[in-house]
C-alpha cells in the first residue's frame, strides 16, 4: 500500500519532465566548458535567455489545456515590442500609459482569436495562424518596416536621438546584487498567475473540462467558450508581457522580433509533459520544459557548439522527450 | 434447401469476465433473407462483428462455402465476399461517391500503379444501375457527404457489390430513413435475393421482419434461443422469445415513496425537429406530467425518438423545440445545458465516455463539475469543500474507488456511471432524465443503481427514464409510454404493463387496436 503513491509520482508527467531536466542538466555537469557550467552567472543567463519563451509558454500552456493552440503569439511579440518602442521612445509617452496599451493590443489579439474559435468555430490552429500573419502586418505597418529605437530620422533625412527611458532599463536590469534578472522575476510572476488560474479558479476547472471533454463540459453547463475566450485572451495578455521584455533587451522595437518563438513555447510546452489534445497538464510542468530547453541552449552554446549542429540536437531532444512522455492509452 | 453460403458453429465470445455470445450456431443460404432479432446487449453486435473480422479473439468456426475461415482483419472478410453495412455508415464524407465505392479495392492499370479512373466509373455507373440508383457520371465525381442518408445508404451497398459480396450484413439499415426510402431498400433487398446473395438483417422493427425475413434467429443474453421459418414465428412467439422468463433482476430495498406529490415536470404537445433538415420531426406532440416521487419510463427501440427527446428537453441543441413545458408550474422553455441545470433538470446520457465523463480528471473534479458556482464562490475553488462534497456523493451512492484523486477513467463501468449520476445530484435537481443508467453496468451495480432511483423519487425527485431494458421498466416505473417513430403508441399503468404488450407497442405493431402509427 504505502509503495503506491510511489509508483503514481513515479509514472506521473511530472517526474518524467524532471528525470529529462535532470538528463540535460547532467550533459551540463560532465559537458561543464572547463567548469562554466559551474558558475552561477551561467544560470542566471540562462534564465535570462529563456524568460521571454517561457512567459509565452505559459499562456501557450493554458490554451493547450483548452484543447487549442496559439500559433499568433511570436507576432503578437513583435507588434507589442513596436509599439511600446514607439509610444515611449518617438511619442514619449509615460511608461505606464505605453504598458496600458500593448497590454490592451495583446489582449485584444487574443480575444479576436479566442472568439474566432469558441463562436465562429474556426479550427484553433487556422484561426491563430491568421492572427500570426496579421500582427505581423499590423506591426510592420505601424513601424513602417522599420525597427523603432532611439534614432529617429527626420524627413529631411537627418537623425536625432534620444534617451532610453527608464522603464528599458528597469525591465532589463539585475537585482539581488546582480544575480537575478528582471525579467526571469517577471517569467516567474506569469506562472505564478498561470498557476492561479489554473489551480484555484473555477474558470481553471473549466478550462481543463473543455479540453477533456468538450461535449461533457457543455452538457454539464460549463460556459464552454467563455473558458476558451479567457484562455486565448491571457495567452494574448503574456505575449503583450513577453513583448515589453524583448523590447527592453534589444532597446528597440523589432518589427520581426519574436518570429517563431510561438514554435519554441510549445516545444516548451509539450517538453514538460502538456498533451495536446488539450485537458491534462499544468503550470509546473510548463516550467520544467522551459528550463529543460534553456539549459539545452546553455549547454550547446558553452560548448561552442555550431548553430547548425545546435538546431538539429534540439530538434532529437524534443521527440526523445516527447516519446519519453508518452502516457499508455486509457 | 438452396446452397449454403455461410455456417456460423458455435460461436463464443467474453469480454474480460463477461461472456457476452456461448455457443451460438446460424447458417445463411443464397437468396436468403435471414432476420437476426433480440434486446440491445443480447449479442447481435458481437456476432456481425466476428463474421466482419473486427472481433479476431473468439470460439467456435465460420464456415464460408464449406470452407473453414478465419478474418484476421475486415479487409479479409470484404475480399471473402462479407460486406457489412454498419448502422454509422462507413463512407468517408469529403471523397467521392466513385472513390468510396471502390476504397480498399481501387481498379489500377496494367503495372498496378497507376488508378484505372475511366474503369473505376464505369464499374461504378454499373453498380449504381444495378440498385437502382440514380447517379450521372458528374454525381458520382461529387462528395458523398452532400447526399441524402438514403443515397449514402445505397451508396454503402454499391460498395459491398464492388467487393462482389455474396453475404450482405445490415445493421438497422433503416432506422434513420424515410418511409419511401425504407421501400426503396426493400426493393433492393428483394432484387439481391433474386441474384442470389445471402442477408443477415437486424432490425428492431416489427413490421421489416415480417415483410423481408425468409428465416428468424433470435438471441438472448448471448444464447441463441431459437431458428425458425418466418411464417412458423408470428409475433407473439417472437416476443416471447426475445423476453423469456422475467429477469432475476431486483432493487435493493430502499424505501416505498410515500404516493406522488404535485406535477413538476409537465410537456403539452412538445416536439423536437431531427438533427439532419428536412426530415419528419424526431419526436411530435408528445404530452406528459411527472409528479414529484414518480418514475415514468418511455420504452422506445432505437431511432424511436427516445434519446432526441431528452436532448431537446435539457436544451442540448439549443432552443429548438416547440411546445409547452412547465417546471414545478412554471414555464420554461429549454434552450441551453446550463439554464436547465440551474432549474433543476438534469440528464445523463446514454453515452458515458462521449457525453458524460471527462476521464483526464479526478474523480473529485468530475463530481463537482456541473456544481461548480456553488463550490466556488467569487470564482475561487474551495478544495475542501470541492472535496467534502465529492466525499459525501462517493459515500451515498457507494462509488467504490482508491482515492478522490484517481483518473475517473481507472473505474469500472458501474463505478463510472454513479460518478456521472453524483454529479448530477450534485447540482441538486428536481427533474432526472436518465437514459440507460445500467449500459455497461455490471448486475451488482444495477440493482445498486436501482435502490438508489427509489430513494430519490422517496425524496420528491421525479425520474423520466429511458431504457432499452423492458424488465428494467418494469420494476421501477410506475407509468411507461411506448414511442415509435416519434409518437406515443401507448402508455400502460404499472398494473397493466407486460415485458409483451410494451414491445409489441414500441416495435409499432399493427396488432394493437386502436393506435396509429405514423
Amino acid at each position: 500500500m504505502s509503495t503506491a503513491p510511489v509508483r503514481r509520482w513515479l509514472a506521473s508527467p511530472a517526474f518524467r519532465a524532471l528525470l529529462a531536466l535532470a538528463f540535460v542538466v547532467a550533459i551540463g555537469c560532465a559537458f561543464n566548458a572547463d567548469g562554466a557550467f559551474f558558475r552561477w552567472s551561467t544560470h542566471r543567463d540562462m534564465l535570462r535567455q529563456v524568460s521571454v519563451y517561457g512567459i509565452l509558454g505559459c499562456g501557450m500552456t493554458l490554451v493547450i489545456i483548452s484543447g487549442g493552440i496559439d500559433l499568433s503569439v511570436g507576432s503578437v511579440v513583435g507588434l507589442c515590442a513596436v509599439v511600446f518602442a514607439r509610444q515611449t521612445l518617438h511619442e514619449g509617452e509615460p511608461a505606464l500609459a505605453a504598458l496600458a496599451m500593448v497590454a490592451a493590443a495583446g489582449t485584444a489579439i487574443g480575444l479576436v482569436s479566442g472568439a474566432l474559435v469558441a463562436r465562429f468555430r474556426v479550427q484553433a490552429f487556422v484561426a491563430t495562424l491568421a492572427m500570426m500573419v496579421f500582427a505581423r502586418g499590423l506591426a510592420k505597418w505601424i513601424s513602417g518596416g522599420q525597427k523603432i529605437s532611439q534614432a529617429i530620422q527626420h524627413p529631411d533625412g537627418t537623425f536625432s536621438y534620444v534617451d532610453l527611458p527608464p522603464v528599458f532599463q528597469r525591465v532589463d536590469h539585475r537585482i539581488l546584487g546582480g544575480n537575478l534578472s528582471v525579467v526571469t522575476l517577471i517569467f516567474l510572476g506569469c506562472v505564478a498567475v498561470s498557476w492561479l488560474v489554473l489551480e484555484k479558479l473555477r474558470y481553471g476547472r473549466y478550462l481543463y473540462a473543455t479540453g477533456g471533454n468538450e461535449e461533457a463540459a457543455r452538457l454539464s453547463g460549463v460556459p464552454v467558450a467563455r473558458a476558451k475566450l479567457l484562455a486565448y485572451g491571457l495567452s494574448g495578455l503574456f505575449a503583450a508581457v513577453a513583448g515589453v521584455c524583448q523590447a527592453a533587451q534589444e532597446q528597440q522595437g523589432d518589427p520581426e522580433a519574436g518570429s517563431t518563438y510561438e514554435l519554441t513555447a510549445i516545444a516548451i510546452a509539450v517538453i514538460g509533459g502538456n498533451t495536446l489534445s488539450g485537458g491534462r497538464g499544468g503550470i509546473g510542468l510548463t516550467l520544467l520544459g522551459a528550463l529543460t530547453i534553456g539549459y539545452l541552449e546553455k549547454v550547446l552554446s558553452i560548448n561552442a557548439v555550431g548553430e547548425s549542429s545546435r538546431l538539429m540536437l534540439t530538434g532529437a531532444i524534443i521527440v526523445a522527450a516527447v516519446l519519453l512522455q508518452r502516457r499508455k492509452a486509457g | 434447401m438452396p446452397e449454403r453460403l455461410l455456417a456460423l458453429r458455435d460461436i463464443g465470445k467474453r469480454f474480460g469476465a463477461v461472456r457476452v455470445l456461448d455457443g451460438v450456431s446460424l447458417d445463411l443460404g443464397a437468396g436468403e433473407v435471414h432476420i437476426l432479432a433480440g434486446e440491445n446487449g443480447a449479442g447481435k453486435t458481437t456476432l456481425i462483428k466476428i463474421l466482419a473480422g473486427i472481433h479476431t479473439d473468439y470460439e467456435g468456426a465460420i464456415e464460408l462455402g464449406g470452407r473453414p475461415v478465419r478474418f484476421a482483419t475486415p479487409h479479409e472478410a470484404n475480399r471473402a465476399g462479407i460486406s457489412v453495412i454498419h448502422q454509422e455508415l462507413s463512407l468517408i464524407g469529403p471523397m467521392s461517391v466513385l472513390d468510396n465505392i471502390h476504397l480498399g479495392r481501387e481498379r489500377t492499370r496494367p503495372g498496378g500503379l497507376w488508378l484505372d479512373r475511366r474503369g473505376q466509373a464505369e464499374r461504378a455507373l454499373a453498380l449504381c444501375r444495378q440498385i437502382n440508383l440514380e447517379l450521372s457520371a458528374e454525381d458520382l465525381a461529387r462528395p458523398v457527404e452532400q447526399f441524402p442518408l438514403s443515397v449514402k445508404n445505397l451508396v454503402e451497398i454499391a460498395k459491398a457489390l464492388a467487393f462482389d459480396a455474396r453475404i450482405l450484413v445490415m445493421d438497422e439499415p433503416t432506422s434513420a430513413l424515410s418511409r419511401a426510402e425504407v421501400d426503396r431498400l426493400f426493393a433492393l433487398v428483394g432484387a439481391l435475393r433474386r441474384r442470389g446473395c445471402g442477408i443477415i438483417y437486424i432490425t428492431h422493427k416489427m413490421e421489416e421482419i415480417y415483410r423481408v425475413a425468409d428465416r428468424i434467429t433470435v438471441l438472448r443474453d448471448g444464447r441463441r434461443i431459437g431458428t425458425a421459418a418466418a411464417a412458423d414465428c408470428p409475433e407473439p412467439k417472437l416476443i416471447q422469445w426475445m423476453i423469456g422468463r422475467e429477469g432475476s433482476l431486483q432493487a435493493t430495498a430502499g424505501p416505498e415513496a410515500p404516493g406522488p406529490g404535485p406535477a413538476v415536470l409537465e410537456l403539452r404537445g412538445f416536439s423536437v425537429p431531427h438533427p439532419l433538415p428536412g426530415r419528419p420531426p424526431a419526436v411530435s406532440d408528445f404530452s406528459v406530467s411527472v409528479r414529484a416521487g414518480e418514475i415514468v419510463g418511455i420504452a422506445g427501440l432505437q431511432g424511436s425518438g427516445a434519446a432526441e427527446l431528452f436532448q431537446g428537453l435539457f436544451g442540448a441543441r439549443g432552443a429548438v423545440c416547440t411546445g409547452s413545458v412547465r417546471i414545478a408550474g412554471r414555464p420554461f422553455r429549454p434552450e441551453s445545458p446550463a439554464r436547465s441545470v440551474a432549474v433543476g433538470l438534469c440528464h445523463l446520457t446514454a453515452d458515458r465516455k462521449g457525453s458524460g465523463l471527462v476521464s483526464a480528471m479526478s474523480v473529485a473534479h468530475n463530481v463537482t463539475l456541473a456544481s461548480l458556482p456553488r463550490a466556488s464562490p467569487w470564482g475561487v475553488l474551495r478544495p475542501g469543500l470541492e472535496r467534502r462534497s465529492a466525499a459525501a456523493q462517493a459515500e451515498a451512492l457507494s462509488i467504490r474507488l482508491a482515492s478522490l484523486d484517481q483518473d475517473v477513467g481507472t473505474l469500472s463501468g458501474g463505478n463510472q456511471q454513479k460518478v456521472v449520476l453524483a454529479k448530477w445530484l450534485e447540482t441538486r435537481p428536481r427533474i432526472l432524465l436518465l437514459e440507460e443508467p445500467t449500459r455497461g453496468v455490471d448486475i451488482g451495480a444495477k440493482s445498486e443503481i436501482y435502490g438508489l432511483m427509489r430513494r430519490w423519487t422517496a425524496g420528491g425527485m421525479a425520474i423520466l427514464l429511458i431504457s432499452t431494458e423492458l424488465p428494467e421498466l418494469l420494476l421501477l416505473c410506475d407509468r411507461i409510454l411506448a414511442l415509435h417513430r416519434g409518437r406515443v403508441t401507448a402508455e400502460f399503468a404499472r398494473a397493466e404493463a407486460t415485458p409483451e404488450g410494451i414491445l409489441a407497442a414500441a416495435m409499432g405493431s399493427a396488432e394493437r387496436p386502436g393506435e396509429a402509427c405514423a
